[in-house]
């Protein structure tokens, strides 16, 4: 019997995305399911224009999205039933509560009043944000504040989850509790796909490792093959992303 | 060049943040040229002269001479001007205790920070005085060149006025922040900002209906009516602008020694009050949980239960929403003195009804349209856009529904007809005002409710047009003649003008 191959989480051909100057320039990039896929890049590489069209934030300008198999540009709101985003800048209400909040997120996904509510307290209780429940977010810390979004993000239990440089501003703590959150996401099944300019973050936590350059994908991999291809031998991330970026540079 | 720290340098510091925010506010951060702005605040000031004139040329000239008549009207002017200072000046002083801006590395130098806010103090006078200004100049210029350069000393008593509005102002929210905290204060503030504003000219409609049993009096017929002493306060200032030297020395010399006295008091503790306002910041607020479990629901449930929970915890907005239900105090006043009898009433109730409720319905629905905090959430959520819009919208008619419904239902008792038409009317009201904000809405912070009039000017006049149409339309409409098609008809042209030329109607034509 054949094995079944691994289903696609998502899938990317020839994306395009131009403002004054093309920001995403023919984008190729596959995620496989249940896997931690980090996306690196220089400023202005079209990392989060890329992240910003596949949580359908705004339009492509050509080229195809999918999501588990969903069209998302056909079919929008299916992709976004199995979705979810997180940015570096978290989108809460100064005026409502975590638990308030996290039942308004759930009520969007439509997710059934009773599991929603023990989810939500499970990940407030797990994310440290518990005692603070019945607070207005309003004067919550930037870590507080991330690891709500992140709990918003993952109160519908979704199968993909998109998050845009998530550890700006994040202290030690705040950034451990997230990571392992994460982990333990993708351990249960769930794909990721995260920008990061934190290279530590994307060496420890990374299945594999995309490197964008002018819209671009310019390497994917796991962190030996880019080695390998970066010619860096046991060289830091940071090492082989620098010569990388080099090497296409003077390629260009 | 002034020594850094003194009160000059403080003062020209202070002068061009102040330039640059107007200009921001008139260029709208664009790159327009100067000489645009300027040409378009000369026309404006042209065009409120002209309305001046016009007004002043048809009605009773003032001849300068203190009789009772004249010195009533300027009286109620004078009055409605300065509890209109007032309650900005309320306004202003709260806003310069709780703003963050550059608080922080100001308290943490080592200037002299009681002259930065002694600066600061005599800035909300000045602005006061300016704004005032904006509607106070056209009618003393124009009666200045109509009755005589004398007249002039009007801008005398206006800078006064101004300068005891924000004495009395600060003097206020300081006892504020002694009595109730200062958590409490900003919320409390601005409610008592909103009631001053509205107090007199509310106050003078409350006489009215009870000395003449309706509302539609001229207005300051009801000071008359007071039969006044010659020597009440309340006259002082009109006194002054009729030349009395005594009024005018003695009201100029209490302003400025009341401002004197607010800069020598508050100045110094200015810095300790704004502390204690910044530390309200770190200390979070339980919410009582009203709801042990989650709700559920259907998406559009979600977002209506947002809106409304948001809604009623914006303190802005609370006190903006109690202004419009000062203003229909009277009128519901009016009504409940007329419960049982057959009084006229409904021809003047029913343009009442309908545009407070196309003005309260275009401020919850910048609120709920423009005014969305996440709004990346929302448009990563699962759920239409046009289905966002719905629950929404239905939030804000909500809204608008809880405040007139009763007051319509109070109507129908005494005239079913202009019921009737005053629910039609304060529907459609609420509803165009609605799709205006929607129209033109641009996505902002909630907390930047106070500019959003300065977002689109163009949406701005729809909102006031539209408003003010639908309770013209109104007026005609309960006077029982078909008549009442031309408003109407009018406003929706103006509607349609509006929708044409909106980002909107271009973006989804794009």
């Amino acid at each position: 019997m054949l094995e079944k191959p691994s289903p696609l989480a998502l899938r990317i051909r020839g994306l395009a995305k131009s403002f004054d100057r093309p920001a995403v320039d023919g984008l190729d990039l596959c995620v496989p399911a249940g896997e931690f896929y980090t996306l690196l890049g220089p400023n202005g590489a079209g990392k989060t224009t890329t992240m910003r069209m596949v949580a359908g934030l705004l339009a492509p300008d050509r080229g195809a999205i999918s999501i588990f198999g969903v069209d998302a540009l056909a079919d929008p709101i299916a992709a976004k039933r199995i979705m979810a985003w997180v940015s570096d800048e978290p989108m809460l209400y100064d005026q409502l509560t975590p638990l308030e909040y996290l039942d308004f997120v759930a009520g969007l996904w439509g997710v059934e009043a009773k599991l929603a509510q023990t989810r939500a307290q499970d990940l407030l209780s797990w994310l440290g944000l518990a005692p603070h429940a019945d607070e207005r977010c309003g004067q919550f810390s930037k870590g507080m504040r991330q690891k709500l979004a992140l709990a918003g993000a993952l109160v519908h239990e979704p199968k993909f989850i998109i998050l845009d440089e998530p550890f700006t501003g994040l202290d030690a703590g705040s950034s451990r509790v997230v990571k392992d959150v994460l982990r333990e996401r993708v351990r249960a099944g769930c794909s990721v796909i995260m920008t990061t300019h934190i290279l530590e973050v994307a060496e420890r936590m990374a299945d594999r490792i995309g490197v964008m350059a002018k819209g671009r994908l310019i390497a994917d991999g796991k962190l030996d093959e880019l080695r390998q291809r970066a010619g860096s031998g046991d060289a830091s991330l940071e090492d082989t992303f620098l010569a990388l970026v080099a090497q296409d540079r003077i390629a260009a | 060049m002034s020594a850094p720290g003194s009160l000059r340098w403080f003062a020209l510091h202070e002068t061009r943040l102040a330039w640059r925010d107007w200009s921001w506010l008139m260029t709208r951060g664009g790159r327009r040229r100067g000489g645009g702005v300027v040409l378009g605040f000369l026309a404006f000031l042209g065009f409120v002269h002209g309305l001046a004139y016009l007004f002043m040329t048809h009605s009773t000239r003032l001849t300068g001479s203190a009789d009772g008549k004249e010195l009533v009207v300027v009286a109620g002017m004078m009055a409605l001007t300065f509890s209109a200072m007032l309650s900005q000046a309320m306004e202003s002083v709260t806003r310069a205790f709780y703003a963050r801006g550059d608080l922080e590395l100001i308290l943490t130098s080592p200037a002299a920070t009681a002259r930065l806010f002694a600066v600061r103090i005599a800035a909300i006078a000045a602005t006061i005085f300016c704004m005032s200004l904006l509607f106070a100049a056209p009618a003393i210029n124009v009666q200045a060149w109509l009755g005589g350069a004398q007249w002039l000393r009007a801008y005398l008593v206006v800078a006064a006025l101004a300068m005891l509005a924000v004495s009395v102002a600060i003097a206020v929210v300081g006892a504020l922040f002694r009595l109730i905290g200062a958590r409490r204060t900003r919320f409390v503030s601005q409610i008592v900002a909103a009631v001053i504003g509205a107090a007199f000219a509310i106050g003078l409609q409350f006489v009215a209906i009870v000395s003449f049993g309706t509302m539609a009096v001229p207005r300051f017929a009801v000071l008359e009516r007071l039969a006044l002493d010659p020597n009440a306060a309340i006259l002082w200032p009109a006194r002054a602008v009729f030349g009395e030297p005594a009024a005018l020395l003695s009201l100029v010399g209490l302003g400025v020694l009341a401002l004197a006295v607010t800069i020598g008091v508050f100045a110094p503790r200015f810095g300790a009050l704004a502390l204690a306002a910044g530390g309200v910041a770190q200390v979070a607020r339980k919410q009582r949980r009203s709801a042990p479990s989650f709700r559920g629901g259907s998406p559009a449930q979600a977002l209506r239960r947002k809106e409304w929970s948001l809604l009623t915890r914006d303190p802005w907005l609370m006190s903006q929403t109690l202004m419009q239900l000062l203003y229909l105090l009277p009128a519901a006043f009016l009504l409940w003195r007329s419960f049982f009898s057959e009084a006229g009433v409904a021809a003047f109730l029913s343009p009442i009804l309908i545009m407070a409720a196309g003005q309260l319905g275009g401020g919850l629905a910048w609120l709920a349209v423009s005014g969305e905090d996440a709004p990346e959430l929302i448009a990563t959520a699962p759920v239409a856009a046009a289905k966002v819009l719905r629950a929404k919208t239905e939030a804000v008619l909500l809204g608008v529904g809880i405040v007139f419904v009763p007051l319509v239902a109070m109507l129908a008792v005494v005239a079913p007809y202009a019921a009737l038409v005053s629910l039609f009317g304060v529907a459609v009201a609420a509803g165009s005002a609605t799709a205006i904000q929607y129209w033109f809405r641009a996505q902002a912070k909630r907390s930047q409710f106070r500019r959003r009039q300065t977002s689109s000017k163009v949406a701005t006049f729809a909102e006031a047009l539209s408003s003010n149409g639908w309770a013209g339309a109104g007026a005609v409409a309960v006077s029982g003649t078909w008549l009442a098609v031309i408003p109407g008809a009018l406003v929706l042209a103006m509607l349609a003008g509006v929708w044409w030329i909106s980002p909107a109607r271009n973006t989804s034509a794009g």
